[in-house]
């Protein structure tokens, strides 16, 4: 049962990083490029009955233009509809910062097509919510990595010498387990530069986000080590004559993979949540750069929260990648049995 | 009783000393201070540049700085706020005040819900109703709680039934005692429902698998033959037996809450901690910064000082051990 649903978990979370990954094939426009004649235009639906009641197989939208004296209230022209186009060339674009490319999924040659709507400077929000996406998954990624990396070290470290390494060593994951983490972050944040470009401002965010949680990784690793030094097959290979590192390299550390996996999959929805808690803020990655989260900071402003619904919408598109690493977090706890060595640690 | 007590104190001054280094040596490392801002001010002369340096002990080396901070700290002064031009204190006390209603109230509450919600969940482990439940509670997992309080803040304009920021009414001040409190309660609502439902999912599922294990131990079995109705076997017997995994999770579930009331005190502007610190932190403002951090370090210290009194107490056999030692 276990074993059949974990690589279809991993086919669905694998597809989601995909369609983000390659955001400008999927994304009719770039993030940042902006069309002042539509500002806050809504969600456009794609139609396949027109106005006559006429069926066509070629989905449609109809046009929109703002009403004469306002500045967000705009009318449908159900007179000209504009066919949505498959594989169109539209802005170039690159994949993955390499390849460079031209190609959309869909189009509608020169007229706007907003799916999910703009934002206020006109900006497409589903092109957004995509691009967006790229800097949040990868803020986690990145976070989750480096934090396991530093985890698995000081845990092997702690666990392997022993000693008063080890005692240091588990003290200070005392102390950041004793503080509430969101605080930790912000204290982390609060000392370092505010206004600092994008780039450096999303790698600061990275760093912070990875220094923050190292502690647990590190424990349960810690605990795995001193268990797993014990067994006969790691003394025999002692008695053999192999030396430190062989030995936590060859014997120890892939015990520990499990462990490793699981923290790995619960690490990385909890840190993309770090970043689009600190850019939601105004702490984390700036404009015009997208993110889940500061594409939602604009709802702290209580007319946009009222009128213009679609605004919410990155909050609703980290959903299915939440549900995606929780049962891949699941499924990976019950089949490494790692939930009963967690639970020993003391951890949740 | 004194030993088991003396150690369980001496932990936790291990821990606020530790954090106070922690947050000290980190604000210290910071690149510039709320000073360096006034540099550039023209109408500054060096000298009183200089003279305000040596006010706020800019100019003395970090570990000075530290012993001075902390002497100040065990009188009860926290240093002293350069954006509020006042001492950080009594600024703080009043929201940290705020956040606590709200997190003790969230606290009590969720705990409330999953206490029974699991051990009945346990009771029917594997049933409809149980995995029913399971899959209503991993729904409020997969939502955010950033996402939450957006959404209910929204349903709450556009319905109109609740308030939707702020602590209390502008009126405030002229109400009725009993009209204040339902006034106060009503604020809470919203708040209050997102904190429980971010900390009710992981809360309910370790009560349940507590109160599984419990149920399934032989001197259960062995009650349950003797005819004990199964709810006295329930609250009286499983939960105490289950009690210290949870008891252990008492602490944890503080911190989440205490974090996640951060944000949601944003979102939703209510006057606390939150707001305060994203302040503090915009303006540099360092000493209010510690001052915070220091805060909900002690409250969640003093949290887990009471859940491991509270198990010292209810399980026995933490008392032969404790003693034995």
């Amino acid at each position: 049962m276990i074993r059949s649903r974990l690589p279809l978990c991993i086919a669905f979370l694998g597809t989601l990083h995909a369609v983000v990954a390659c955001a400008g094939f999927f994304a009719p426009y770039d993030p940042v490029a902006q069309d002042r004649e539509h500002p806050y235009a809504p969600p456009m639906r794609p139609h396949f009955v027109d106005a006559q009641g006429a069926w066509h197989l070629r989905p449609f939208v109809y046009p929109q233009a703002l009403r004469t004296a306002s500045f967000d209230q705009y009318q449908l022209d159900t007179t000209t509809p504009i066919p949505i186009r498959f594989f169109v060339r539209g802005v170039p674009y690159r994949v993955l910062g390499l390849l460079s490319s031209r190609a959309h999924l869909f189009g509608a040659g020169g007229s706007p097509l907003y799916l999910l709507g703009t934002d206020a400077y006109g900006r497409d929000i589903f092109s957004r919510i995509l691009f967006g996406g790229q800097v949040s998954l990868l803020a986690g990624l990145l976070g989750a990595a480096l934090t396991l990396s530093l985890g698995l070290s000081i845990g092997a470290l702690a666990g392997f010498t022993g000693g008063w390494k080890d005692e240091v060593l588990m003290r200070a994951a005392e102390l950041y387990l004793a503080l509430p983490w969101i605080y930790l972050l912000f204290a982390m944040r609060a000392f370092l530069p505010l206004s600092v470009p994008p780039l450096k401002a999303f790698l600061l965010v990275v760093l912070v986000i990875a220094a923050v949680g190292w502690a647990r990784p590190a424990r349960l690793v810690r605990g795995i080590v001193l268990s797993v030094k014990e067994r006969d097959f790691v003394r025999a290979a002692r008695g053999f004559g192999a030396s430190g590192p062989y030995l936590l390299r060859r014997h120890i550390l892939p015990e520990t993979s499990g462990v490793v996996l699981t923290q790995a999959a619960i690490l990385v929805p909890q840190f993309v949540l770090a970043e689009m808690t600190l850019s939601f803020l105004g702490l984390g990655v700036p404009e015009p750069l997208p993110s889940w989260g500061n594409m939602l900071s604009c709802l702290q402003h209580y007319n946009v929260l009222v009128s213009y619904w679609w605004m919410y919408l990155p909050a609703v598109a980290m959903i299915p990648f939440f549900l995606g690493y929780l049962t891949l977090a699941n499924l990976l706890q019950r089949s490494t049995g790692t939930a009963k060595i967690e639970e020993a640690c003391g951890g949740v | 009783m004194r030993r088991f007590l003396l150690r369980r104190v001496a932990h936790a001054a291990f821990l606020l000393l530790g954090v106070s280094l922690l947050a000290f040596f980190f604000s210290a490392l910071a690149p510039g201070n709320y000073l360096d801002d006034l540099r550039l001010n023209p109408q500054m002369s060096s000298e009183r540049f200089s003279a305000l340096r040596a006010q706020y002990r800019v100019d003395q080396p970090v570990a000075l700085r530290y012993f001075s901070w902390a002497n100040a700290l065990l009188h009860g002064d926290l240093g002293f706020s350069f954006a509020y031009n006042a001492p950080v204190a009594p600024l703080l006390w009043p929201r940290a005040r705020n956040t606590l209603l709200l997190t003790t109230t969230a606290t009590l509450l969720v705990w409330a819900i999953a206490l029974p919600l699991g051990a009945w969940s346990a009771q029917h482990l594997g049933k409809p109703t149980d995995v029913a439940l399971t899959w209503a509670t991993s729904a409020f997992l997969i939502v955010p709680d950033l996402a939450l309080a957006l959404g209910l803040l929204v349903l709450a304009v556009r319905s109109g039934w609740l308030p939707t920021g702020g602590m209390v009414s502008v009126a405030f001040d002229e109400f009725s005692f009993a009209h204040k409190i339902r006034d106060l309660a009503s604020h809470m609502v919203l708040p209050v429902i997102v904190l429980v439902a971010s900390a009710l999912p992981v809360l309910l599922r370790h009560v349940r698998a507590a109160v599984a294990e419990a149920l399934d131990a032989p001197f259960l079995r062995a009650a349950e033959g003797q005819g004990i109705p199964r709810r006295r076997l329930l609250y009286r017997y499983a939960l105490p037996a289950a009690a210290h995994p949870l008891i252990a999770l008492f602490g944890f579930s503080l911190g989440t809450l205490l974090s996640g009331s951060l944000l949601v005190e944003v979102v939703m502007s209510w006057p606390g901690l939150g707001p305060f610190l994203l302040e503090a932190i915009l303006a540099r403002d360092v000493y209010v910064v510690i001052g915070g951090v220091l805060f909900s370090t002690l409250f969640l210290v003093a949290g887990n000082l009471a859940a491991d009194l509270l198990l010292y107490w209810a399980d026995p056999r933490i008392r032969t051990e404790a003693e034995a030692r």
